[in-house]
């Protein structure tokens, strides 16, 4: 077995042994990235001599005796959305072109302390607003199980980067479920942690009260063991949370679900659902039975307003997150040929840097904040988000987790819904409750839809803080189905 | 536009004034409102500066706690309530000099509320009621280069240092002042004086208006006389000194009298004030409210100050200054009038520093108020701003006590200090300022003064008394001031042979 197929938990241990060096271990995957991406599109930076510099500063590390975690010398593709000091910062954005960021994000920082090795920066639907990764200004990333679909969104770059095989893990931040849902379109892991336990600091904000920095990896374990190597407090970023991290890798490791309470949330399904989907989830949930969890149905009425209260909350907050990007401090300017005052070069500037899909949500959270709607937009909506979390609160003083299918269907054809936001917005149908509650909830795959073939994911949904919950259960399904399968679901997609 | 004038008496003959006070005051924190930056002022521009107050994409904020304890303290000190829970709010706008376009400030919640301050004028105490007391940071600050009047109007281009982005603001907003009437002025004046004595009691401010850490926002309208119902509010910005805000008082008072006298209608707008021609002048419009767009700021967490915690900041508190004023007035036993003037003149902290130095209260108010107020005035500084310190005021008032100098060497000797020439008794040595109280030294001296003024001796031999002035003159000037006048005179008359 090459490199490139191995988990990252397997690369940690062989370069600890000194089996391979980190060297070795990047190159293996710069050539698989050189390969393949031309026909996927995950990475929107690219570095080698970065990349082996740093892999060779971590075997030096290792060299001269310095303890190191579990994934010291593994390498990692990063959204495009954290600061790297190293690489340029784009989020997917002409109005970020070439902008090299002078600090690195809380994310970045401690896993290079950790001795991960940084392969690149991977694309994604314009600062993190889609769920296909068609709304990058770079093109769009295409799904490894079929180039012509989408691979999710918006950590879309992320969630192909690692089902290609060019990176063992990868990070993304979920907003809305765009960790989950691409996990989910791919065939592989994807967190959401609890908000807040995961540091902001130098995620590119689009929605400050949801965005959550999470990781992804072909198994539960190595989403656990990348998900604690950067989480925990951190006083650069006053929402994060300063509790100890939930004992995630333990309950990776442990993956046992007996006597725990399974709730099926009642909601989510029927109507809009793929048949395929909805039968996969069900197996699942048939299979935790049969592992001795207690399964019951659970009502949540409420979170079918999640979506439309999460479509003012998230714009409004973004319509301020990124006024920033004005032509004056950094990124494009635009009109800047002395005959224009500020405001004009600040307007020319914005109408050419940002995407449609970005300014629809801007004119939107612009809208909805403005003097006269705000209590019946935003304030309404932050209603709703309170009776949500509520509505999650009584389910789990009945059960220990809640489970549905992480999207209504499996991954759609690029240009599909790019004309109708609509459409692609109900791509996180199930995933946006646990943003707007601010829940732990991860997706892992649990087989193909007969229709298409392509991957289906499981989300399991666990309350604040209660993240080694979500890994309990994901790692006890992966246990199960990987043993009816032979393997991971990973060794049925197409050669690429 | 210009615009005809009323006399300010005639205005108020038909007009009643209301006032409102914005203040804004920079807190002295080391640190920034939201992040680690210096503060220092006068730093070489946009070197103060980090990813968090240049705004870089990623950056956030954490608040300075520093600031939310000095803010509460303030609030204290100006009998508000405090919030028991509050937020941070966004103030959305666009402008260059705000990095961020947009202020982390609060909006609905504010951490103080509901409280008032007395202030003096006249021998009257006037209430205003404080609004509320809030805290949110500064923007960078713009120099428009080329045009003539140093506004963006007209200018070739602007340059923005972000070193103050960032440093920590407490807005304190008063609730309209009606009722103060031909006072309007001197109201404004006293509180601003107050707030920033409060500030300076508090030690959480250098509030030194001409460098912008306190600014004053002044709002004026005026309603006809028998009105209840206010008129349309101007907001004068650029008020940089006390006597500016009593001065943009009576100019909006002025202006706005006229264009009502005249059936005019007063546009809701900013307006500037000018110090040099005590005007002001259209800024811009309110007409058209801008929307601000104000929602909680997600990046911060709630504030919900322990009210144990506020108990001890409030038990803590110093003595107000308008308390310390009454204390010091009493203890000196000084006239209203007197503790006034100094009050005006910033004057009581010299004259109580020169007391604990060991200075009898009145001779300390004699040296600061004549002497050194007159220096000052000449000189155009603040008398704390003179090189002369209340220790040095204190050994001089000694010496004169102890009858080593009389008055006018004293003040000779203070021109010395004042000259950088030294301590008092450095000065009386390199001057050579002692009283002559040598018997024998001022017997000669004396002696000549008689022997070349045998007139003068002869008028005063033969009974005219009062001659012996200009015998005690001549004294005085062959001493070159140094002798003891009153000992000069009784010697005279000794060697004379005359008694009174």
């Amino acid at each position: 077995m090459s490199l490139i197929q191995k988990t990252a938990a397997e690369l940690g241990a062989m370069v600890a042994a000194g089996e391979v060096s980190a060297v070795e271990v990047a190159e293996a995957h710069l050539d698989r990235i050189a390969e393949v991406e031309p026909k996927v599109n995950a990475f929107l930076h690219v570095d080698r001599e970065v990349t082996l510099g740093q892999a060779r500063a971590v075997d030096e590390r290792l060299r001269s005796g310095e303890r190191l975690g579990p994934l010291a010398g593994v390498p990692i593709a990063h959204k495009d959305i954290f600061t790297t000091h190293d690489m340029p910062t784009t989020a997917a954005s002409r109005i970020l072109e070439g902008w090299r960021p002078p600090y690195d994000a809380t994310v970045t920082r401690r896993l290079r302390e950790a001795g991960l090795v940084i392969l690149g920066k991977t694309n994604l639907d314009e600062f993190a607003m889609g769920s296909s990764t068609e709304n990058s200004a770079y093109g769009p990333t295409r799904n490894p199980w079929d180039l012509n679909k989408i691979p999710g969104g918006s950590s879309g770059g992320s969630s192909a980067a690692v089902a290609a095989y060019q990176a063992p893990l990868s990070t993304g931040t979920d907003t809305g479920g765009s960790i989950r849902q691409p996990a989910a379109v791919t065939g592989i892991v994807g967190m959401k942690p609890t908000y807040g336990g995961s540091s902001r600091y130098g995620l590119i904000a689009f929605a400050s009260s949801l965005d959550t920095p999470g990781p992804f990896a072909r198994n539960v374990l190595d989403a656990a063991l990348l998900h604690e190597a950067f989480s925990g407090h951190d006083p650069l970023d006053s929402t994060s949370v300063d509790a100890p991290v939930p004992s995630v890798v333990e309950a990776a490791r442990q993956g046992d679900v007996a006597g725990l309470r399974i709730g099926v949330v009642k909601e989510f399904g029927g109507d809009g659902y793929q048949p395929g989907v909805l039968a996969r989830f069900n197996e699942a949930v048939a299979l935790l039975e049969s592992l001795g969890a207690k399964v019951v149905e659970v009502s949540c009425p409420s979170f079918v307003t999640a979506l439309p209260a999460y479509y003012l909350i998230a714009p409004s907050e973004c319509s301020s997150n990124l006024a920033r990007f004005d032509a004056m401090r950094y990124g494009l300017r635009v009109g800047d040929d002395g005959t224009r005052s500020a405001e004009e070069v600040m307007a020319l500037t914005r109408a050419a840097g940002f995407g449609p899909e970005v300014k629809r949500r801007i004119m939107l959270g612009t809208y909805a904040l403005s003097s006269g709607y705000y209590d019946a937009y935003y304030g309404q909506a932050q209603k709703v988000r309170t009776v949500i979390a509520r509505e999650f609160e009584a389910a789990y003083h009945q059960v220990d987790v809640l489970v549905s299918p992480t999207t209504p269907t499996t991954a759609f054809p690029i240009g599909e819904r790019a004309d109708d936001p609509m459409a692609m917005y109900l791509a996180d149908l199930c995933t946006i409750p646990s943003n707007l509650a601010g829940n732990a909830a991860i997706s892992v795959p649990c087989g193909l839809a007969d229709e298409d073939g392509l991957p289906v994911g499981l989300q399991i949904m666990a309350p604040v803080l209660g993240d080694d919950r979500c890994y309990r259960v994901a790692a006890a399904v992966e246990k199960a189905l990987e043993s009816r399968w032979g393997g991971p679901l990973l060794k049925e997609a197409p050669a690429l | 536009m210009t615009t005809t004038k009323m006399s300010y008496d005639e205005a108020l003959d038909r007009f009643e004034p209301v006032l409102g006070l914005e203040t804004h005051v920079e807190l002295g924190t080391a640190s920034k409102m939201f992040c680690g930056c210096r503060t220092m002022f006068g730093a070489p521009p946009n070197t103060q500066v980090c990813p968090t107050c240049l705004a870089l994409p990623g950056s956030l904020p954490v608040a300075n706690a520093k600031a939310i304890e000095s803010t509460i303290r303030i609030g204290l000190a100006l009998n508000c309530s405090i919030a028991e829970w509050c937020r941070f709010a966004r103030k959305n706008y666009f402008y260059p000099d705000m990095p961020k376009n947009y202020q982390i400030s609060q909006y609905d919640e504010p951490l103080c509320f509901d409280g008032y301050l007395d202030v003096e004028v006249g021998g009257e105490t006037v209430r205003i009621e404080i609004e509320r007391v809030h805290l949110e940071e500064d923007t960078g600050k713009s120099t428009h280069m080329g045009g003539a009047t140093g506004r963006i109007h007209g200018a070739d281009y602007s340059i923005v240092d972000y070193n103050r982005a960032g440093i920590p603001l407490v807005e304190i907003v008063t609730k309209p002042i009606p009722g103060t009437d031909r006072m309007a002025p001197e109201v404004a004046r006293a509180y601003v004086t107050e707030l920033r004595e409060i500030m300076r009691s508090l030690g959480v401010s250098d509030v030194r208006m001409e460098e912008g850490s306190l600014r004053c926002d002044v709002n004026v309208s005026l309603m006809p006389r028998g009105s209840s119902e206010w008129g349309t509010r101007t907001e004068t910005k650029n008020v940089n000194s006390l006597r500016s805000v009593e001065r943009a008082v009576r100019s909006e008072i002025e202006r706005q009298g006229a264009i009502l006298a005249d059936g005019g209608r007063i546009v809701q707008e900013t307006r500037h004030f000018h110090e040099d021609t005590g005007t002001t002048t259209s800024g811009r419009s309110k007409e058209e409210a801008q929307d601000y767009r104000y929602f909680p700021e997600p990046d911060l967490v709630p504030i919900a100050p322990d009210p144990a915690w506020v108990a001890e900041l409030k038990a803590a508190l110093p003595e107000l200054p308008s308390v310390k004023r009454k204390r010091l007035q009493a203890e000196w036993g000084l006239s209203d009038l007197d503790m006034q003037a100094m009050h005006n003149a910033d004057a009581i902290d010299l004259v109580e520093a020169t007391v604990a130095a060991g200075a009898p209260a009145a001779d300390a108010r004699k040296w600061w108020m004549g002497e050194l107020a007159r220096r000052a005035n000449e000189t155009g500084t603040a008398l704390a701003e003179l090189p002369i310190t209340p220790a040095h005021i204190a050994r001089v008032t000694e010496l004169v006590a102890s009858g080593a100098l009389n008055d006018k060497l004293a003040r000779e000797v203070l021109e010395g200090v004042l000259n950088g020439e030294g301590t008092p008794d450095e000065v009386v040595d390199k001057r050579g300022l002692k009283i002559v109280n040598d018997e024998g030294e001022l017997s000669a001296i004396i002696d000549e003064v008689l022997a070349a003024n045998a007139d003068a001796a002869d008028k005063v031999r033969s009974g005219k008394i009062a001659a012996v002035g200009a015998l005690v003159g001549g004294v005085m000037k062959a001493s070159r001031g140094k002798a003891d006048a009153a000992r000069a005179r009784v010697l005279i008359l000794e060697k004379l042979g005359v008694s009174e």
